[in-house]
């Protein structure tokens, strides 16, 4: 199914521990997954999966105290063709990594960028750092990568400030700022989130034109299962600081083999389906009953387990394992076989 | 979607009440905020946030009220309840013209009205247990004295899927989805008949907001609410209303019911907005209409049609012409001006 190509970044075993006053939360407990060259890689999740603590693992922005990365592996080819192991390495070689080989954008472009430079600065800022250019240079870089997002009369608005643009006119320039240096891989924090739709709809169109035109690879955390739909080849569900289910985006959406995936894609509201028609019943959304688990305090077996409906007694024991169920999809439910036979059923 | 089916818990037979008496009746509401500048600050602008909006509302009907930010659909639910006073039109309640009304009478109409807000983390108190949160409308109202209103408290977090002992405890003890419930049963207390929920569902977890929009859709079948929903989601709103109203930058583009809104839209900024909405389908493939450029700024809004800046169908004459919102079908609304196009 998947186009085994170059692995590009190769997360493995990752844990972060945060040490707090009320305990240790283990926000990333054990992740492991990898990213291939041009591909898109979405990892889904709610808040206190983990989804944002692992892409702040990869940059090395975790703060430590109080978190810290205690143990596993990430593994990163750069341009320069040389695998490092991004845990291991000191903070002058991660600045040399960060904003040239990986780069990220986040879901609010207001706090992102710094309200008291021209947008023009801060990208020809990482430009000069990178790549040695001189003032005149960068700038010219610039407003050549403010063209490349789209945005109008660049040489103009290169002399801008953050709070003289729209919010998705900001997402732009935080994309020009983080593709300033093609970097080998983007990570892209919810980085629709806070927009409209009419705009996140501009952003995401301009998202698969650049990486069409560059071939990066994208990380992109969402909980939007829609913008998965749309952007992702493979796609990471994360629960309760782990993986629980990892496959193609089309085996994830047709095929889920995790009770967790099923209720999520059960839950949401499908444009254009199930639309109200007048003097019949109304549809009702299959909710996924309970609440997103407290992370210093999750169950001791299968961390959906209380809000599964398909849970034994199994469940309660022990973490299960990830189970490989072909095709590289990959479950961690117990029962996921029974799945599969009651998809075959159905469809035979 | 799964292939394992399971029957939602207290799923059962829903129709919809047909209602043919109007309980809400908007006319021609205005809300513009000056801008003041100058050394005197006089007033040099207005934000025109709702701009001449008119509709109205059937007695148990659903009805959401859909726009992008800055299109005025929070300004224009508070605006209703008098939360900020109008500048301009009518709001009639079972006939009454509410916006004349003193403070004094203004009260008994708010025991009809109630809202639920969007952020479930600012809009409780947290230094107030959940009893007083939700028994201060009733006290204020003189309802349910003495031992009765913690009895009703403790009906209304059942209502509510909580439990009575929930009451003593303070808002940062309960997630976000429980905080929404403790918002919901706020808006219960007093009885209303009308109630505007306003983004309930945006600020929860995915997994979380099926829960909260089932919750509604039950209570507003058991009581018999006539709701004012607002939201930025077409998906949600096509799903538990009987009609939308779509809005930008202070103005109603289309009003209509919405398995009509949704399958026959007949304003351009419909069709962009439904066309805009990412589907939750790795194999659909569609061709999407990208919207140029960005809302314009409410204070300068375009001469004519509001939205024709960013309109692929506009002509010259929307430059020119203020469009009427004129019904095209039966209960169906829009307010542009070509009907050569979809």
């Amino acid at each position: 199914m998947t186009p085994q190509g170059e692995v590009l970044l190769a997360v493995n075993g990752l844990k972060t521990y945060f040490n707090t006053d009320d305990g240790v939360v283990k926000s990333v407990d054990g992740v492991t997954f990898h990213i291939n060259k041009g591909e898109t890689l979405a990892v889904v999740g709610e808040s206190g999966s983990g989804k944002s603590v692992t892409s702040l693992s990869i940059m090395r922005l975790i703060p430590m105290p109080p978190g810290q990365i205690v143990d596993g592996e990430i593994l990163f080819t750069g341009k320069d063709g040389v695998q490092k192991n991004i845990v291991k390495l000191s903070e002058a070689e991660m600045r040399k990594i960060r904003g040239n080989d990986i780069s990220m954008i986040f879901q609010e472009p207001m706090t992102s960028l710094n309200p008291v430079y021209t947008v023009g600065d801060q990208i020809a800022e990482a430009v000069m750092l990178h790549q040695g250019k001189n003032k005149k240079e960068a700038m010219g870089v610039a407003a050549d990568m403010l063209r490349f997002v789209g945005i109008p009369a660049p040489e103009k608005r290169v002399n801008e400030y953050p709070h003289q643009m729209s919010g998705g006119m900001r997402q732009r320039v935080m994309i020009a700022m983080a593709l300033s240096c093609n970097p080998a891989l983007l990570i892209a924090d919810e980085p629709t989130t806070a927009l409209d739709v009419t705009i996140q709809a501009q952003i995401l169109d301009l998202m698969r034109k650049l990486q069409r035109d560059i071939g990066m690879s994208i990380l992109f955390i969402t909980h939007n299962l829609g913008v998965v739909a749309e952007m992702a080849d493979r796609v990471v569900v994360m629960y309760g600081g782990r993986v629980v289910e990892e496959g193609d985006v089309v085996e994830i959406f047709k095929a889920p083999r995790h009770p967790y995936t099923m209720g999520l894609l059960n839950s949401i509201p499908r444009p254009g389906e199930h639309v109200h028609v007048p003097g019949q019943p109304k549809g009702r959304l299959e909710a996924i009953p309970g609440n997103v688990p407290n992370p210093l305090n999750l169950p001791r077996g299968c961390a959906f387990e209380p809000r599964c409906k398909f849970a034994v007694e199994a469940c309660r024991e022990a973490v299960p394992p990830l189970f490989d169920t072909g095709n590289g999809h990959m479950a961690r439910c117990i029962r996921w076989q029974e799945f599969e036979q009651v998809q075959q059923e159905v469809t035979a | 979607m799964t292939t394992i089916a399971t029957v939602a818990p207290g799923a059962g037979q829903r129709v919809v009440p047909a209602t043919g008496e109007t309980l809400l009746d908007v006319q021609n509401l205005e809300k513009f905020f000056p801008i003041r500048g100058g050394l005197l600050s006089r007033v040099v602008g207005n934000v025109k946030a709702v701009n001449d909006v008119s509709f109205s509302i059937g007695r148990g009907e659903v009805v959401g009220l859909v726009g992008e930010s800055g299109s005025g659909k929070t300004t224009a639910g508070r605006a209703i309840l008098r939360l900020i006073e109008p500048t301009g039109g009518q709001v009639l309640f079972n006939g009454t013209d509410i916006t004349k009304l003193s403070k004094g009478q203004m009260r008994d109409y708010r025991r009809e009205m109630q809202i639920i807000f969007q952020d479930p983390f600012a809009s409780l108190n947290p230094r107030m247990t959940v009893a007083d949160i939700i028994g201060e409308a009733m006290q204020i109202h003189n309802l349910n004295p003495g031992k009765q209103r913690i009895d009703r408290i403790a009906e209304l977090l059942e209502k509510v899927g909580l439990r009575p002992e929930h009451m003593r405890r303070y808002p940062h003890e309960f997630s976000g989805g429980q905080r929404q419930r403790i918002g919901i049963a706020r808006a219960l207390a007093v009885n209303p008949s009308f109630i505007v929920a306003d983004e309930p569902v945006s600020a929860l977890d995915v997994s979380i907001q099926a829960q909260v929009v089932n919750l509604l859709q039950d209570l507003q079948e058991e009581l018999g609410l006539t709701v004012l929903f607002i939201a930025h989601d077409l998906a949600v709103v096509e799903y538990i209303c009987d009609r939308i109203i779509v809005m930008y930058l202070g103005r109603v583009m289309e009003i209509a019911p919405s398995r009509e809104l949704n399958n026959n839209p007949k304003h351009p900024y419909t069709e962009a907005l439904l066309s805009a909405a990412p589907v939750p389908d790795p194999t659909v493939k569609r061709q999407r209409i990208i919207l140029e450029g960005d809302i314009p700024s409410p204070i300068n809004p375009p001469s004519g049609c509001v939205f024709r800046t960013r309109c692929r169908y506009a002509i010259d004459d929307c430059a020119k012409i203020v469009p009427e919102l004129r019904e095209v079908a039966p209960g169906h609304f829009k307010a542009c001006i070509r009907d050569d196009i979809l």
